[in-house]
Parts: structure tokens; C-alpha cells; sequence
């Protein structure tokens, strides 16, 4: 029990410092704060540009909704994603990597304390944009299920950090393109998962590629909540696919991670590359 | 009594070719010759003792203290860190033991306050404790109410590495790893930090395992010497007992060695390509 307690501190450690991060580079955070705003106002202006382009009347709200809920789950999925792969290259990056690996805690302390500050650093920012694109657009959100959408956040993010586990791990296998990789995995989600349209209208091959990504499965669940206002027990059968995911991403991501370090400690991969 | 570190047969080799290298063997294709870092380092350092490890870069120094601090694991032989593997029981010995390197390692943009009281919480200290000891320590080390709360990035380099060795000292570890700890630092940063690691050793009761190129520093704070070059260690004893009649520390390194001690590089360092 006081094990269990000193991990769990051992966690907040990591939210705490993070946090006091983004605070110290907050010029930046309002940058990219921004720059998230802009790039879903730009979206969702799609909708009505489309109907001009097409020259034929279709329900463009509904469009402007569809496409804000697909940017603002991607700016939140995105943003998890990005500060769970991302933990191993940040602390190199900051030089801190060997003393935070030096550090008596349990590896999963570190990567669950790395993941809980993703999560709620995500959720904040996608709040945040959620708020000024609906104010923007005068959307009328009366009819959706916030707790099933909530529910939906939260089961959602448990898949993706098992792919974020895995994919923060290249980093310590490959010094310099690890990183690199990390990218490649995040912009493959982006194109299969059905962030701006619904994936029935990928080709095939591709098509197949969204059945296993978690955030297919949050973003048509989200649109549920949102757009339909489904009830939280008819959000059910998506949350099988993605406790699914999680049951084997998130062990297989935490053993990959393990793995990886054991290599780089082999290796001599574990220092900053500068 | 039980050593506080117990080295035998300490091997590690570095294959050049990285990843690529198991593609290579994969693939039957020549592999490059590894580069051997340490070679059959036997050592032991007492408890109490302050024991220098003095080489030129790439000697091995570096590469020596990550094993004993569980950042890389050995290819063959054994360290013991107060009975305990370095290997098996990773997490125990990381408990008792802490290192400071070349580069003073934090998140530059917080202050040294919220520096450590990350590492605090990490070492599980309780957090009113932790608070009362960071202000201490700090304060020990003449740092101004007003830097603690001020980010790192706005200190000097000497002070960077004070604030590295209070953290250190945060986790009153029994192991103190000082790996190049006043490397690049100019002469007056030098001399502070150098009269800090003295007074840590005469006020806690640790031991200190200190790697540098420097031999007034060395001669200065350390009880006994090894020299290490090319990742053996070619002699152990006292520093007195090292220097022939009329030598300095650095003539009596070049004459077992055949070389001087190069500058060192505070970059190359800071990219890990330390001794």
C-alpha cells in the first residue's frame, strides 16, 4: 500500500512538472492554442464552401458540426498521442533522460504519470476550441449527450496510449529517426481514421486500416453523442472495439516500451544525441 | 566489511554499427568491430571512501559510471552496489544512489524549486519535508531566494551544477556519482563547486565515486586513485603514492598512460561522448 502510494506520487511528479512546463513555454501554448483554433474554423468553413462548389443545397450545419467534432476529437487525440510518444524524446531533449530513468519508480509509474498529463493537457486545449469554434459558429449543441461523449473521451484515450506507449519507445531504439517514425504513425491515423469524412469513402485496402485505429471508433461514437444525441447505453457497441483495442494495445505497449528500454540500456541508446 | 562497490570483470562493448548492425547480421554481411569501453575492470570502493576515476576522454570514465548508476547494462561481470546487482536489482540500488554528470540535467525553463521538487516527489520525500530541506540546501549553496523561483536557464553553468549536486543530495544518497562535475565551469565556479562536493563529503556520510579529468581535483578530493585509459584500469592507490619523487599527478598520468590528458569538450560532452 505505501508502495502503491509512493508510485502513484511518483506519477503526479510528472503531470506536476509538466504542467509547470507548459506554463513556463505559455507563448508558445497560445501559438499553438491558436493555430488549433484556426485550423478548425478553417475546416468546418468546408461545409458552406461546399455548397457553393457543389451548386446544390445540402444540410451544411450538419456538415459544419460533423467536421468540428472530427477536428476537435483529432486536436484532443492528436494532442495525446503527441505528449505520450513524445514523453521519451522530450526528456532527451531536455537533457533529463538518464535522471529520470536513474530514478527509483517503476517504468509504468513514468509512463502513467506521462499519460495522465496527456489527458488532461488534451482535454483542456480541446475544450478551449470546442468553446470558440461553437461560439464562432453559433452551433447548437442543445441536443448532445456530453456524459456519453465524456465516456467516450475517456474510453477512447485508453487505445490510443497504447499506441502512443509503443510508438514513444522508437525513440529509444532509433536516437535520431525515432521521432521521425512517431510522426509517420500519428499522420496514418489522420488519413484512415474518418477525422474529416466517414471512412466508407477510402478505397478498400485503406478502409481496413481503420478498423483497428481507436480513434475510428471514438470519432464515430463522438459524432453519436454529439450530432444525435445518442443515449449513453445505445453508445454501448462502440466501446467494445475499443476496450478491445486497449486490452492489447495497452499491455503490448507497455512490454514494447520495456523492451526497448532494455535495448537502449544495452545500447547506450538511453543519452541525448544532442 | 562489505565494499560499497564491488566491480569484477566488468566488460562493455559498443557495436558502431547500431541497429544497422543486426540488419548486418541478418543479412551475413561483415560485421564492424565493436568498440570495446571497458575491459576487465575489477575495482572496489569502500565504504566512506571518496574514489577517483581519472582518464582522458574516452577512457572509459563515462561509460563506467552509467553501469554503476544502472544507465547501461554490462556484457559480461558484475557490479555490486552495497551487496546489491546493478543488473538484477536495478531498482533497489537506484534508491540508495544518485549521479551527477558533465551536464547539469533539468528542465531548463523551471526553477531550480520546481526541479526539485520533482525529483522529491519522485524519491517519494513528503512534500513539507522535501520543501524545508530544497530551501536549505539551496540557501547552503548561495543561491538567492530570488533564483530558486527563477528558471534555471537564467543561471550561471557553476550554479546549474551546484543546484545538480543539491539534488543529488535531496535523495541522501549513500552512493554519490560524480561524473565530470566541474567540467567546462570557469575557474571561480570551479572552485565552489569543488568546495561543495568537499564539505558533502565531510558532512554526510556517503560514498563518492568521482570521474574526471582533472588532477588537482583529484588529488584534492579523492582518498584513492585508479587510473583508466582505453577501458582498463592500469593503477590503484593513494594519490601521494602515484607521483614519483618530484612529479605532479599529471606527469606521473602521462608517464603510466604515454599521453597527456586532453581538454575536454564541454559539447562532445553534453552529447554523451564523454569519457
Amino acid at each position: 500500500m505505501v508502495a502503491l502510494g509512493r508510485e502513484l506520487g511518483a506519477s503526479y511528479a510528472f503531470v506536476e512538472r509538466n504542467f509547470r512546463a507548459v506554463r513556463r513555454y505559455w507563448g508558445w501554448e497560445v501559438v499553438f492554442l491558436f493555430y488549433s483554433i484556426v485550423n478548425a474554423l478553417t475546416v468546418a468553413y468546408i461545409a458552406p464552401g461546399g455548397v457553393l462548389v457543389a451548386g446544390q443545397q445540402f444540410d451544411a450545419d450538419r456538415l459544419i458540426l460533423f467536421l468540428v467534432v472530427g477536428t476537435v476529437v483529432w486536436a484532443y487525440l492528436n494532442s495525446v498521442f503527441d505528449s505520450v510518444a513524445f514523453m521519451v524524446s522530450w526528456e532527451r531533449w531536455e537533457g533529463t533522460i538518464e535522471s529520470t530513468f536513474m530514478a527509483p519508480i517503476r517504468r509504468v509509474t513514468f509512463i502513467a504519470g506521462s499519460s495522465a498529463f496527456a489527458v488532461l493537457y488534451s482535454f483542456a486545449r480541446a475544450v478551449v476550441i470546442l468553446v470558440v469554434v461553437a461560439l464562432f459558429f453559433s452551433l447548437d449543441l442543445g441536443a448532445a449527450n456530453w456524459v456519453g461523449a465524456f465516456a467516450v473521451l475517456a474510453i477512447g484515450s485508453l487505445g490510443l496510449l497504447g499506441i502512443g506507449i509503443m510508438s514513444a519507445a522508437l525513440p529509444l531504439l532509433f536516437l535520431e529517426r525515432g521521432s521521425q517514425m512517431t510522426v509517420v504513425v500519428q499522420a496514418s491515423l489522420l488519413l484512415v481514421s474518418g477525422v474529416y469524412y466517414p471512412v466508407e469513402v477510402l478505397p478498400d485496402w485503406l478502409e481496413w486500416f481503420s478498423v483497428i485505429s481507436p480513434a475510428t471508433y471514438v470519432l464515430n461514437a463522438m459524432r453519436a453523442a454529439v450530432l444525435d444525441g445518442v443515449t449513453l447505453i445505445d453508445l454501448l457497441p462502440h466501446f467494445g472495439p475499443l476496450m478491445l483495442i486497449t486490452a492489447v494495445t495497452m499491455p503490448v505497449g507497455v512490454w514494447v516500451f520495456g523492451w526497448a528500454e532494455r535495448y537502449a540500456l544495452r545500447h547506450g541508446r538511453l543519452k541525448r544525441s544532442g | 566489511m562489505q565494499p560499497a562497490v564491488s566491480i569484477d570483470h566488468l566488460v562493455k562493448q559498443f557495436d558502431p554499427a547500431g541497429v544497422g548492425g543486426a540488419w548486418r547480421r541478418a543479412l551475413g554481411r561483415p560485421l564492424k568491430d565493436p568498440i570495446v569501453a571497458l575491459d576487465a575492470i575489477n575495482l572496489q570502493v569502500q565504504r566512506g571512501e571518496v574514489y577517483g576515476i581519472v582518464g582522458s576522454n574516452g577512457s572509459g570514465k563515462s561509460t563506467l559510471a552509467r553501469v554503476v548508476a544502472t544507465l547501461l547494462l554490462p556484457d559480461s561481470g558484475s557490479v555490486q552496489v552495497f551487496g546489491h546487482d546493478v543488473v538484477r536489482d536495478a531498482r533497489t540500488v537506484r534508491r540508495f544512489m544518485n549521479r551527477v554528470s558533465v551536464e547539469a540535467s533539468f528542465f531548463k525553463k523551471l526553477s531550480p524549486l520546481e526541479n526539485l521538487t520533482f525529483t522529491a516527489r519522485i524519491y517519494g520525500l513528503p512534500a513539507g519535508e522535501a520543501h524545508q530541506r530544497i530551501f536549505e540546501i539551496l540557501k547552503r549553496l548561495d543561491i538567492e531566494e530570488k533564483a530558486i523561483r527563477r528558471p534555471m536557464d537564467q543561471m550561471s553553468r557553476g550554479q546549474q551544477q551546484k543546484v545538480a549536486v543539491a539534488r543529488a543530495l535531496l535523495t541522501s544518497p549513500v552512493l554519490l556519482i560524480l561524473d565530470e562535475p566541474t567540467t567546462g565551469l570557469d575557474p571561480r565556479s570551479k572552485r565552489e563547486v569543488q568546495d561543495f562536493v568537499r564539505e558533502v563529503c565531510d558532512t554526510h556520510d556517503a560514498t563518492v565515486i568521482l570521474m574526471t579529468h582533472d588532477m588537482d581535483e583529484a588529488e584534492q578530493l579523492c582518498d584513492r586513485l585508479a587510473v583508466i585509459d582505453k577501458g582498463r584500469i592500469l593503477i590503484e592507490d593513494k594519490p601521494s603514492a602515484l607521483r614519483l619523487e618530484g612529479e605532479t599527478l599529471e606527469d606521473a598520468f602521462i608517464r603510466l598512460t604515454g599521453h597527456a590528458v586532453e581538454v575536454h569538450e564541454p559539447d562532445k560532452a553534453a552529447a554523451g561522448g564523454g569519457g
